[in-house]
């Protein structure tokens, strides 16, 4: 992808999370996790990922697989802010005709694997990065991975064979929001210390403020140096960024507003902050 | 040389660049690959949901991947990676269960795999071949691996009782012997005890049928269906849980086309084996030829004359 500066990645990430408010009402949408990872799914596709709409099939593209898979309101915004499908298509969220559900599939152009079912996408991208490497290629596996998904056995198992087969060309992202569906992570199952944890699993770790540009520029510069084994960022987030009436709330994780509400929350994004909603006027549905 | 199931996947894997072969630790069968195939074999290691991830991401990049493990722990531990990953999209990786039903032998209940075909046939797109015996599996094994479809195989050793018909196709069972008074379906382990109690029974001047069925998904309907309508008793037989297998199938394809039939379901009825070496297994269990042929005998004798 083209680089964008500073301020176009913030325009496109603005507009990725309107994309992502519009699609919170009529039926709904896991709102505070999709905008939490906004930036970084911004970030990656526009300054990080080998991948465009021209080349979905090419097999030395990389690969980004969203794992916890709710948030993919934001997958889905950001791939039609870039063109992998027309924007207008959003509008079809929900719809049975189209396949825009709040699971992430195949069908959607730029969508590389299904997924909803917590903890699975870290052993198909180790599927992914060993043949990548059995072929010879030199393009990169990044999985996104929920801070509650860590709860899941099969990611650990998975990092002990990542790092068994050394697969150097793996990259796992973590959306370190520090909720999971209901709670806190660290008052439910707590995984601090986290960085600890990944690097005792094989993994180079390094811990990054998941909505700063610049920051998450020096977190993936490091894919440029060698390693043994997959590299792990954790990505410091806020759930619902971007809307500080729902920021860090363990209620705001599945969100369906009426139509007033979603005009209110969208020109609370675009900083009006006579809009904001307290949250009695916010129904929680 | 002799043909083994391991020389087998040499020579196919030899032919084919997309095979590669995975096991979750379970080596038994296939102990030479690693030298001779190189990064080609990959064992994950005892991580039964990474082996099943891994061979769907592997699929994805046009791989065609053959993961082992113990048919107990490959089907139920990472029951829905199989369904989620290769089941949802259909893709093109084989899971090989070793030591399946009886086969397990000593390893006691943990290790019985008994409900196997049950939840490998529910996920929609698997499907599913159970081989006689080895030269079965070994006839049936290249057009199953190359199949773009996700296949379940059960895996098995047991030498052959006969020869066995070359002419291997997906959904159609083998013949055995044709006969108007007994039907006897069988697949896997257990075909070795059904054949020679059809023989029993030949001897004893019955006209027995017996149809090995090789795939169980998709099943040779027309075949089942025609014993159903010719005989007056049709046997089913089978190591695994009475439900979700072959006596399933049939009572399935029976209802669904209208058909009744007579019938004895020779499997496990709702518990597991007694845990002992194969032979004694089958002694206690009553899975002995001459076991099986008596019960087929004497339910056979107890249909009412009309």
């Amino acid at each position: 992808m083209s680089s964008l500066s500073p301020a176009d990645l913030h325009d496109l990430a603005r507009r990725v999370r309107g994309h992502v408010i519009r699609m919170a009402t009529g039926g709904g949408c896991f709102l505070g996790a999709s905008l939490s990872c906004a930036d970084l799914l911004v970030y990656l596709y526009a300054r990080v990922l080998r991948v465009s709409p021209l080349r979905l099939q090419d097999p030395a593209r990389d690969y980004l697989l969203l794992s916890k898979g709710h948030d993919v309101p934001a997958l889905y915004g950001t791939l039609a802010e870039l063109g992998f499908f027309p924007v207008g298509r959003l509008r079809h969220h929900l719809r049975p005709e189209d396949a825009l559900y709040w699971h992430p599939n195949r069908k959607l152009p730029g969508v590389e694997f299904h997924s909803g079912s917590l903890g699975h996408l870290l052993s198909v991208g180790i599927g992914i990065a060993y043949d990548i490497r059995l072929s010879g290629g030199h393009n990169r596996v990044f999985v996104l991975l929920g801070d509650g998904e860590l709860n899941e056995g099969s990611i650990w198992e998975g990092l002990l064979v990542a790092r068994a087969l050394g697969l150097a060309n793996l990259v796992i992202v973590i959306d370190r929001n520090e909720f999971q569906a209901n709670a806190r992570t660290e008052a439910l199952v707590p995984l601090e210390p986290l960085d600890a944890k990944l690097d005792a699993f094989g993994c180079r770790t390094v811990t990054v403020d998941g909505h700063d540009f610049a920051a998450l520029d020096g977190a993936f510069g490091l894919l440029a140096e060698p390693r043994p084994g997959p590299l792990a960022i954790i990505a410091r987030t806020v759930r619902g960024k971007g809307l500080p009436s729902i920021e860090a709330r363990a209620d705001r994780w599945f969100c369906n507003f009426s139509p007033t509400e979603i005009a209110a929350l969208l020109r609370e994004l675009e900083g009006d902050s006579q809009a904001r909603l307290t949250s009695e006027e916010l129904v929680v549905r | 040389m002799t043909a083994t199931y391991e020389t087998a996947l040499q020579t196919l894997v030899a032919q084919d660049p997309r095979l590669m072969i995975l096991t979750a630790e379970n080596r038994a069968a296939i102990r030479g690959l690693p030298q001779i195939l190189g990064p080609r074999f990959v064992d994950t290691g005892i991580t039964e949901q990474t082996l099943i991830g891994m061979s769907a991401g592997l699929a994805l990049r046009g791989r065609l991947p053959v993961a082992h493990a113990l048919a107990a722990f490959l089907t139920m531990r990472p029951f829905e990676f199989i369904r989620t990953d290769i089941g949802i999209p259909g893709l093109p990786v084989k899971l090989v269960g070793a030591v399946p039903g009886i086969l397990s032998e000593a390893n006691g209940p943990t290790h019985q795999a008994l409900e196997d075909v049950a939840l490998m046939r529910g996920i929609p797109h698997l499907r599913v071949f159970c081989p006689a015996d080895l030269e079965d599996l070994l006839i049936g094994l290249p057009e199953v691996l190359l199949n773009p479809a996700p296949w379940y195989i059960r895996y098995t050793d047991r030498p052959a009782v006969l020869r066995h018909d070359r002419r291997f196709e997906i959904g159609k069972a083998e013949m055995i012997c044709e006969g108007q008074d007994i039907g006897v379906l069988v697949y896997g382990a257990l075909f070795r005890e059904a054949y020679e109690a059809t023989m029993r029974l030949r001897e004893a001047g019955l006209s027995v049928q017996l149809l090995n069925l090789r795939t169980l998904k998709p099943i040779d309907e027309a075949a089942v269906l025609e014993t159903a309508l010719r005989t007056r008793l049709v046997v089913t037989i089978e190591d695994h849980f009475q439900t979700g297998g072959l006596f399933t199938l049939l009572a399935e394809l029976l209802l669904r086309h209208r058909v009744t039939a007579r019938t004895l379901s020779i499997a496990f009825p709702g518990r597991w084996f007694t845990p002992a070496l194969l032979s004694d297994v089958l002694r206690v269990e009553g899975l002995r030829a001459e076991q099986i042929a008596e019960r087929i005998s004497s339910t056979f004798h107890a249909i009412p004359t009309s």
